[in-house]
């Protein structure tokens, strides 16, 4: 695996606040390119504002976020995805009326471009582009093993496919960091253990740096290379995998104390 | 024979409710809001032909086109304009009534512009009526237009949105608003294209009911308006096969309720209809079942 020093994701000073609640507090991360990050916590921690932040669903009150050399801190969402910050949902969010294919679809339609009236019309670069875009999802598919149900509704999916559909899609969207937001929520310790191979094998296949969020602590001990544990809403340590998840905090904060 | 007649209108007026309320259902479907100009739009639209062709002596065609573009940029500038500042706003209340007090603000618009009096309008259609079994039935040539119109755009409408890009938007935005906007794809514009296809849409309408019934005043699409929601509704809003259903019956139970049973009643039967339907299946004929989110 090759890893270069360069931080993709650098998060500084990160904070938002509902009403009197300090959500994320002062939250700093650093990812480098080609890193299996996790981020863990105890339920309520804020993890997953820190993914809405991080993606511009919320605007923080204060701090900064770079993807490589671009600030991204006060972009809007659609934007943030075309700078390269893909994510997926801890309750999946697919399309479930449509199909498996025209998911995947949807998750080009940043790099593909055709005017509306050249897809009324069907003009010659309607024909092609969306050729090319059939072409693109189908090699997609085919590396989740999911291109004999491209005609399937999405929402007709047993479970497990519809987790790697959603990553598929997000995948299409060309991201040079993938966000999961608790991929393995909801699945059984064979589908979880195909999710680990799923998750490396993107991580290898694609050259993406991902991090993620999970509960899983199996998956994350399995995969995670560092760590960052948020605690109401504040980092209450970073740092290599297993000197995190043996640190006495870090225990407490999950078990309480004695 | 004359049942025949009867139905072949019913077809007809059901077909231009059908192309009415495709508008209401689409910009229900992706923006998740009523938009009660619509109606209104349906007159602009009318009048605008008519004053290119009987002020500035347009080709009818061309003043057709003109028309579409006009209502186009109509409907995507009250998009822009009223609705979308009040995008994620507390309460859809807020945006209904926004909605309707544009349907007051173009109404009286008119009036000012146009003058209260009501216009006779020139048919558009330049087809010469048919007829069958020996003349008993007559089909005319607003009639065969209207229908013709209503099939082809609904053909069309299907596969621009089962085939094309931004169709395919159109359907994400539509199912999910946050997850599509994460894929990248434009929330906004996909509105503002919905919005203008329904404007689009409803000048065609505007021509073809106007042509039809030819009597055009500043009030002339706010009934039509209402129908054709009350259509869109009835088929289960937010799906386009049920615009068409919905239009068509509506549309046919008119016709039917003022032939046989009284003019006068026609509306209120239309009413009941929708009540006694929305009584039995509250989504509609092919309305989807609201999830219920645990």
């Amino acid at each position: 695996m090759t890893q270069d020093m360069t931080p993709l994701l650098n998060v500084t000073n990160l904070s938002i606040s509902f009403g009197g609640l300090r959500a994320v507090d002062d939250f700093d991360i650093t990812v480098k390119k080609g890193q299996l990050y996790g981020l863990i916590g105890p339920n309520g921690a804020g993890k997953t504002t820190v993914f809405n932040l991080l993606t511009g669903v919320y605007r923080p009150d204060v701090g900064k976020i770079f993807l490589e050399d671009e600030n991204i801190t006060n972009m809007k969402t659609m934007d943030i995805n075309k700078a390269g910050v893909g994510r997926t949902f801890q309750n999946i969010r697919l399309f479930k009326k449509l199909t498996v294919l025209d998911n995947v679809k949807v998750g080009l339609h940043n790099r593909f471009h055709y005017s509306t009236l050249e897809g009324i019309f069907r003009l010659p670069r309607y024909r092609s582009i969306e050729k090319i875009m059939n072409e693109e999802a189908y090699k997609l598919l085919k590396v989740f093993d999911l291109e004999n149900e491209a005609d399937y509704l999405a929402g007709n999916l047993p479970y497990g496919k519809q987790r790697k559909l959603e990553i598929a899609r997000t995948l299409a969207t060309n991201p040079k960091l993938l966000l999961l937001d608790e991929p393995a929520a909801g699945m059984n310790p064979n589908e979880t253990k195909d999710l680990m191979k799923t998750i490396r094998f993107v991580r290898d296949e694609f050259d993406m740096t991902i991090l993620l969020i999970e509960h899983d602590m199996k998956l994350v001990a399995g995969i995670c290379e560092e760590l960052t544990v948020l605690n109401f809403g504040k980092v209450l340590m970073s740092g290599e995998t297993n000197a995190v998840l043996n640190d006495s905090r870090v225990i407490t904060a999950y078990l309480g104390e004695d | 024979m004359s049942f025949i007649n009867y139905v072949i209108n019913g077809l007809s007026l059901g077909s231009i409710y059908a192309i009415i309320a495709l508008g209401y259902t689409m910009v229900y479907g992706i923006a998740r809001m009523l938009n009660f100009a619509h109606g209104d739009v349906i007159m602009v639209g009318a009048f605008t032909v008519f004053f290119g062709v009987s002020m500035q002596g347009l080709n009818p065609i061309a003043a057709v086109f003109v028309s579409i573009a006009i209502c186009i940029t109509l409907g995507v500038t009250i998009e822009f304009i009223a609705y979308r500042p009040l995008r994620g706003a507390a309460s859809s209340l807020v945006v209904l009534i926004t909605a309707i007090g544009v349907s007051y603000f173009l109404q009286n618009l008119a009036l000012l512009i146009f003058g209260a009096n009501t216009k006779s309008f020139t048919s558009m259609v330049p087809i010469n009526p048919v007829r069958l079994a020996g003349g008993e039935i007559v089909i005319s040539g607003e009639t065969i237009m209207t229908i013709l119109s209503c099939i082809i755009i609904m053909i069309s409408l299907t596969a621009f949105i089962k085939k094309t890009k931004p169709g395919q938007a159109m359907l994400a935005v539509s199912e999910d608003k946050g997850a599509a906007q994460l894929m990248g794809i434009n929330v906004n514009g996909t509105i503002s294209l919905t919005f203008a296809i329904g404007s689009g849409l409803a000048a065609i309408a505007g021509i073809l009911l106007c042509s039809a019934y030819p009597s055009l005043s500043p009030y002339t699409g706010s009934m039509p308006g209402i129908k054709a929601f009350i259509a869109a509704v009835f088929g289960g809003i937010g799906s386009i096969p049920g615009a068409l259903i919905g239009g068509i019956l509506l549309g046919v139970i008119e016709i039917l309720g003022r032939a046989y049973i009284s003019s006068q009643l026609a509306d209120v039967i239309v009413f009941m209809v929708l009540i006694i339907v929305l009584l039995v299946k509250p989504t509609g004929l092919l309305g989807r079942k609201l999830q219920e989110k645990v």
